[in-house]
């Protein structure tokens, strides 16, 4: 089962661009990193520069609206991800709390949704005709 | 927490840390089969005191301390004190006059090479592969006996012996925690590699059964694997090996249909592979291939699914490069299966005829005698040539000799289809 574990740092809502996690913190993350990478269960991890540097898109009616960081609203804002394959939603926990997050840190633990937890009629929306058209030529012995 | 959420808890600890707490103690007891009753031990006591106390802020050392002061009270029990090394009985004292479980960071130096010997210990050519594999997911990979008898359809009981029976004849033949040098490595390695191969090839393409495949056995192969190429960053067919199970692991969901049935390589949507695995293989594969040498068998293996996974869509696969690729897998890892694989290359590459002359040749292999693939790969030579009875025929055989019940409904159709 695959588990992301977003980083949610109080206070990056308001970090202005280019800020940058001070070097012990980022020696303490890597070991972490490592920890995770050595029981084989890190797929990939990344970190976000802050929303001052992003932007948000918005729709109304199909129409698309782009606003430019920071986020007035925003109260929690992402600062990073690990996505990790284990093997219960207790194990994503048990990593997550091993990570050597501050006080003003949330690691919000979200699984990553399998084809197989889709009802068939999503599976057959996005497996697309393409492939059931390949299925059944083949079916016609053609 | 509830008492769910602890066992839960527990269970995922158990999960991450056992194996280094039984590779920890194996090396101070010398005995794998010892270290796991340490091992089991400490659990029980994590079972008894953390639904009160709550999981420790380092469960690791936790079970580390309790089973070091089991083993200290059977050593003393067993008066076998002066026959240890020294450094065991010093470490053991610590133990025993602390208060508090010991916060270990000394011992995480050891961590790595314990863990790397406790995989060569479980992969012991002394074993059968059976063997080997039943000891490997138990010890290495933090499976129950329940769950490994559910994953090769076997009896729990025949399971429970065979790891029985494997930690004693590694205690009888006196097996050394060690990791092996020079020449003997790279033999050594080989049977690693082999056992978790067997094992991801169980959830691939699983020999019987219902399931067509079993993820979460893959899981745990390449869970197994990416650990051994940290602790073996050096070897490069460990790498390949890693390789070789991330790009196939990538074509999981798109192997199977909506009706559980198999999809061939060649029909299935490349849309659903799984692109992440994909890029964690070519990444894994160039690991391999820069760590300089000729290729061994595993990578040469990965560098055929690379390929795969290189091309878009199934017309544009490099089959030329693909039969290059096995060309040297057959000089330097020869066999009937790898002929065969090589004969599928060369018809895609040059046309069916030049294929089934090549598969023709084999089938005289006694090894390929029970092999389903065998006929299976002939009937599509001889469908693609025209000669439609004769490939039926072939189908037909194919599934009479697979033990795999969706396998043996899609060769059953192909054959029907050849009318």
């Amino acid at each position: 089962m695959r588990f992301m574990m977003l980083m949610i740092p109080k206070g990056y809502e308001t970090a202005a661009p280019g800020t940058m996690p001070d070097a012990d913190g980022v020696a303490a993350m890597m070991k972490y990193n490592e920890e995770l990478q050595k029981a084989g269960v890190l797929l990939a991890l990344d970190g976000l520069h802050p929303p001052s540097m992003g932007a948000r898109v918005s729709f109304s009616r199909g129409k698309p609206k782009v606003t430019d960081g920071p986020f007035a609203e925003a109260k929690e804002v992402l600062g990073g991800f690990w996505m990790i394959d284990v093997k219960s939603k207790a194990e994503a926990i048990e990593w997550a709390s091993r990570c050597p997050a501050g006080d003003n840190e949330v690691i919000e633990i979200r699984q990553v949704q399998e084809f197989s937890d889709f009802p068939p009629d999503v599976q057959e929306a996005a497996a697309g005709f393409p492939e059931m058209q390949v299925q059944a030529a083949r079916r016609q012995g053609s | 927490m509830t008492s769910p959420e602890v066992h839960g808890a527990i269970d995922a600890v158990w999960r991450i840390e056992s194996a280094r707490l039984i590779a920890g103690l194996t090396r101070l007891m010398g005995d794998v089969g010892l270290a796991e009753d340490l091992a089991q031990d400490a659990l029980v006591a994590a079972l008894q005191q953390w639904p009160e106390s709550g999981v420790p802020r380092n469960p690791g050392a936790w079970l580390m301390a309790v089973a070091k002061h089991r083993a200290f009270d059977q050593l003393r029990r067993y008066k076998m004190l002066e026959r240890k090394h020294w450094e065991l009985s010093h470490e053991l004292e610590a133990v025993q006059e602390a208060a508090v479980p010991v916060l270990d960071t000394a011992l995480d130096d050891h961590i790595g090479d314990d863990l790397l010997r406790l995989v060569f210990t479980t992969c012991h050519p002394v074993l059968s592969t059976e063997a080997r594999v039943a000891l490997t997911l138990r010890l290495l990979g933090g499976l129950t006996t329940e769950e490994i008898a559910r994953a090769f359809l076997v009896p729990v009981p025949t399971i429970a012996q065979r790891i029985v029976r494997a930690k004693r004849t590694l205690a009888e033949a006196r097996v050394p925690f060690e990791v092996p040098r020079g020449p003997e490595l790279a033999l050594r390695l080989a049977s690693v590699l082999e056992v978790i191969y067997l094992v991801f090839n169980e959830g691939y393409a699983a020999t019987a059964g219902q399931d067509w495949v079993r993820p979460a056995l893959c899981e745990d192969a390449l869970r197994l694997g990416r650990i051994l190429a940290e602790l073996a960053p050096e070897e490069p067919e460990v790498h390949g090996l890693v390789a070789l199970m991330e790009i196939q692991a990538s074509r999981l969901r798109a192997r199977v249909g909506p009706g559980g049935e198999p999809v061939l390589l060649l029909d299935q949507n490349r849309a659903r592979w799984d692109q992440l695995l994909i890029r964690r293989g070519l990444a894994a594969l160039e690991r391999a291939e820069s760590l300089g040498g000729a290729l061994g068998p595993y990578a040469l293996q990965a560098g055929i699914a690379a390929c795969h996974a290189r091309a878009r869509t199934a017309a544009e696969t490099d089959w030329p490069r693909i039969v290059a690729r096995y060309d040297a897998l057959a000089q330097l890892a020869p066999s009937p299966v790898v002929e065969l694989n090589r004969a599928v290359a060369i018809a895609m590459a040059f046309g069916p005829a030049a294929g089934l002359e090549l598969v023709d040749a084999l089938a005289s292999e006694r090894a390929l005698a029970g092999y389903h693939l065998l006929p299976s790969v002939r009937g599509d030579l001889l469908r693609k040539l025209g000669r439609l009875d004769e490939a039926r025929t072939e189908f037909e055989r194919a599934a009479a000799l697979t033990r795999n019940a969706p396998e043996r409904t899609l060769l059953l159709e192909r054959a029907a289809a050849c009318r």
